[in-house]
């Protein structure tokens, strides 16, 4: 490890050195398609990270230029600190791909294909390793079994298995639980959360929302190339939901009360719903209120719910808006 | 040197070809013996030898060059351009191996592939045939550098290949009528003068007149120069290989 890897850091590679850091990538593809423009992104050590982004916004073709698949128009990308163009074999041995296709031997065993993996990547065999690993994502009564036979769930699982045997420091889904039926994808959730535990930095795409509401610590949303927005989870739920209170009546409305005006409620579509949205981060929310209020008038309520928008529709809006 | 992908992709590559063993075999043995049957018994008998030799023994070398780089030259574009058709050809592309470990692999495993059965066509040519071997180092000499050639330039042809059309066209328009005008069956001397130039540039007549001298101490090229562009050749095709690798040529976007 030479000391010019790290410039621009005089502390050495024990500081808090981004896992994955994109700068300024662009590609054009020879068609003369731009598919990235301009991404810049810091990923931290041990994160999970989750990329966003319609049919076409470029996830894929980033995570291509990660892993030495395709080469960027402008930029670099360092990933442990290492350039992945000017020091391939360092960058590369640190990280795993589960690609967006379904690619896999067709006449070899599972386990034959894993030892490859491991091979490939120039690591000593681990036997052991490669048991935990497959016995992780349910394979092992599968082990010798030609992939062939395999249902196109448990391929994209080889695949992931495939991605860990050389250990990776940094692991790269790109929509790992398309085609997973929903138990098998909350094992893989558990594992993805597991790998993280030790240390591994996550980088998943998905167009299952719920999934990366549910995994990921910071969310990147790309849009035709651009990366729009990139937020923890946390703050971005926060910052760009809303909240919603919606209070249904025993009898239906013609209007809003003369008395409520001042919560700026809207009326459901058969009058019998009061729906209030509100800031759920704020000091004074306004139910305690609108509460007595209603009583104050003897509307009779029936039922009342809130929820919280849905990192999908904040999402779907975000988009849109573009 | 990540000597453990080099045997990794070594061994499934010859992994791949032994669960193929029966066909891989069986064929080229069965045309090779239709070649002796016909050429060397019954045209052959009616023929004067060539260089005092007999033209069955004659065209022993020939054969097994034949065969060597069918053999070399198909395996090896198979065997980089199958990943590249199903895809799993990310799986090397986004590992720590430089292109040397790449290519001792997959080169490496067609040639062996392609020299053990160089081998089992000598020996059933001896069914056929009595002939022998009077520099049997230069022959291996020459076995090994044809074969590690000859897969480097079918490496080359299944990166290129962009379809299974190409990639069988090569071998099909180029391969056989170089090894067929490269004086497999004849002697380059029984051509006429034109055709004699013509067979010249073709490097295919090097490597059968230098393989035909290892055994038989004769031949229409000097061995020097049958060895020096062979060499070229191979360098060539290693140039056109670092080329494609350093441009990212049909490997990467
Ligand atoms: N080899 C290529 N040549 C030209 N254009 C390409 C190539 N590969 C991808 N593209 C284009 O680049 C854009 C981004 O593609 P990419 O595969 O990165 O999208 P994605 O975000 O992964 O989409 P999806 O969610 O569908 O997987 C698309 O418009 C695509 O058509
Ligand atoms: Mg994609």
């Amino acid at each position: 490890m030479t000391a010019d890897l790290h410039s621009g850091m005089n502390t050495g590679p024990e500081t808090n050195m981004p896992a994955l850091s994109i700068k300024g990538i662009s590609k054009t593809y020879p068609s003369g398609f731009t598919a990235l423009s301009d991404v810049t992104l810091d990923i931290a050590p041990g994160e999970i990270f989750a990329l966003l982004g319609p049919n076409g916004a470029g996830k894929t073709t980033l995570i291509s230029i990660v892993c030495g698949l395709a080469r960027a128009s402008v930029g670099r990308v360092l990933a442990d600190g290492f350039d992945v163009v000017k020091y391939p074999l360092e960058a590369r041995r640190r990280i795993g791909l589960v690609p967006q296709e379904l690619a896999t031997e067709t006449f070899e065993t599972v386990m034959a294909t894993m030892r490859f993996s491991r091979g490939l990547f120039g690591r000593s065999p681990n036997p052991d390793l490669l048991e935990r690993i497959l016995r992780d994502l349910t394979l092992w009564d599968k082990r010798d079994n030609k992939i062939l036979t395999l249902s196109g769930g448990m391929k994209r699982r080889v695949m992931i298995a495939k991605a860990l045997t050389h250990e990776p420091k940094i692991l790269f889904l790109d929509e790992p639980t398309a085609g997973v039926d929903v138990e098998l994808r909350r094992d893989m959730w558990r594992m993805v959360r597991r790998l993280r535990e030790t240390g591994v930095t996550i980088v998943l795409t998905t167009h299952y929302i719920e999934e990366a509401e549910e995994m990921a610590d910071r969310i990147g949303i790309i849009n035709r190339g651009k990366l729009m927005l990139v937020e923890g989870k946390t703050a971005l739920m926060q910052k760009l939901g809303t909240s919603e209170m919606r209070i249904v009546l025993r009898q239906a409305l013609a209007a809003i009360p003369a008395e409520l005006l001042s919560w700026e409620l809207s009326l459901g579509p058969d009058g019998r719903e009061l729906i209030y949205a509100y800031d759920a981060q704020a000091e004074e929310t306004g139910i305690g209120g609108l509460l007595r209020q209603i009583d104050r008038i003897g509307l009779p309520v029936q039922n009342l719910h809130t929820r919280h928008s849905t990192l999908e529709e904040i999402f779907v809006n975000l988009v849109n808006a573009a | 040197m990540n000597m453990r992908a080099v045997k990794a992709i070594y061994f499934f590559e010859m992994h791949r070809a032994w669960r193929t063993r029966l066909q891989s075999i069986v064929s080229p043995v069965i045309s090779t013996s239709l070649y002796f049957i016909v050429f060397g018994a019954a045209v052959g008998s009616r023929m004067k030898g060539i260089h005092g030799i007999s033209y069955a023994a004659f065209i022993v070398p020939g054969l097994v060059m034949l065969s060597l780089l069918t053999q070399s030259i198909t395996n090896a574009a198979f065997g980089i351009y199958f990943p590249k058709f199903v895809g799993t050809i990310y799986e090397v592309m986004s590992a720590p191996v430089t292109v040397m470990e790449i290519l001792m692999g997959y080169v490496g495993a067609a040639s062996s592939k392609a020299i053990i059965l160089g081998v089992i066509i000598l020996l059933t040519a001896k069914l056929f045939v009595d002939y022998h071997i009077m520099h049997p180092a230069w022959m291996v000499a020459f076995l090994l550098l044809t074969a590690v050639t000859f897969s480097m330039l079918g490496f080359i042809i299944g990166i290129w290949a962009d379809s299974f059309e190409k990639l069988n066209m090569v071998p099909l328009l180029i391969v056989t009528p170089l090894t067929f005008l490269g004086g497999s069956f004849y002697s380059i001397d029984m051509l006429p003068p034109f055709w004699r130039h013509v067979t010249l540039l073709d490097p295919v007549a090097y490597l059968v007149s230098g393989f035909r001298w290892a055994f038989y101490g004769m031949s229409d090229i000097d061995v020097t120069v049958s060895l020096g562009m062979t060499l070229v050749f191979m360098l060539l095709c290693l140039g056109t290989i670092q080329w494609m690798f350093h441009t990212g040529y049909r490997l990467r976007r």
